[in-house]
């Protein structure tokens, strides 16, 4: 059986890199058929507000990519709820796909994943 | 025709240069003559560039043509006839598109 990869996303959508090269890497994962995860956890849920404008900061839309994950094969976004309550965001603010994760449920959901990477 | 600037692998190193008869110009450059079928596909990479912002690798790509175009199209043997050996790849270079970045 081919290993499940927990990829974790922990910066706003324009900082630096990170979030497109976790994204990237999510993609190239799903694209050798790996069993792929991609949690947004700290400053990471940032990454699915509504209504960024990407264009201003000369960037590409992350919203854009991340809503290419289900032709790859990843159906749903994990969120870290308390990550959510920590930065006052309601589940109305982001955009669709994403699979709320609450307290409790989020160290066995990680450990589960035979490979964990860290964005 | 114009001499067209390319980079080390082939692909158009100013993507606003891109229009048709720049495609037809890398095309010949991979000894393909594109036909309606060619530009269907390459009218619908394309789509999916603006729609998603990256140049799709191999599954994402069949997956998206079989939900435009159906089955019939929306799968590797089509795309391997019509853009040999690595069909995202060489789709996506006559498609005035960036390397696809998760495709080796």
């Amino acid at each position: 059986m081919n290993p499940s990869v927990c990829i974790i996303s922990t910066r706003t959508p324009y900082h630096g890199q990170n979030a497109r090269e976790a994204l990237d890497s999510a993609l190239v994962s799903a694209s050798y058929d790996l069993d792929t995860s991609l949690l947004l956890m700290g400053d990471g849920v940032y990454q699915l507000l509504d209504n960024q404008l990407p264009e201003q900061l000369s960037r590409k839309s992350l919203t854009a990519m991340l809503k290419a994950l289900p032709m790859y094969g990843i159906e749903t976004i994990f969120v870290d709820a308390e990550s959510l309550q920590e930065r006052n965001l309601t589940e109305d603010q982001l955009v669709e796909g994403f699979t709320l994760l609450e307290e409790g449920a989020l160290a066995p959901f990680i450990a589960q994943h035979d490979k964990v990477l860290n964005f | 025709m114009t001499d067209l600037i390319l980079d080390k692998d082939g692909y158009l190193a100013d993507l606003t240069h891109w229009n048709e008869t720049v495609a037809r110009q890398l095309a010949a450059n991979h000894n393909i003559t594109l036909t309606d079928e060619h530009w269907q596909i390459i009218h619908l990479l394309r789509q999916f560039y603006a729609e998603f912002q990256h140049a799709p690798s191999q599954r994402p790509f069949v997956k998206y043509i079989a939900t435009h175009l159906g089955k019939e199209k929306g799968n590797s043997l089509y795309l391997m006839q019509l853009f040999p050996e690595s069909p995202a790849k060489l789709a996506a270079l006559i498609a005035g598109l960036p390397r696809p970045t998760n495709c080796f």
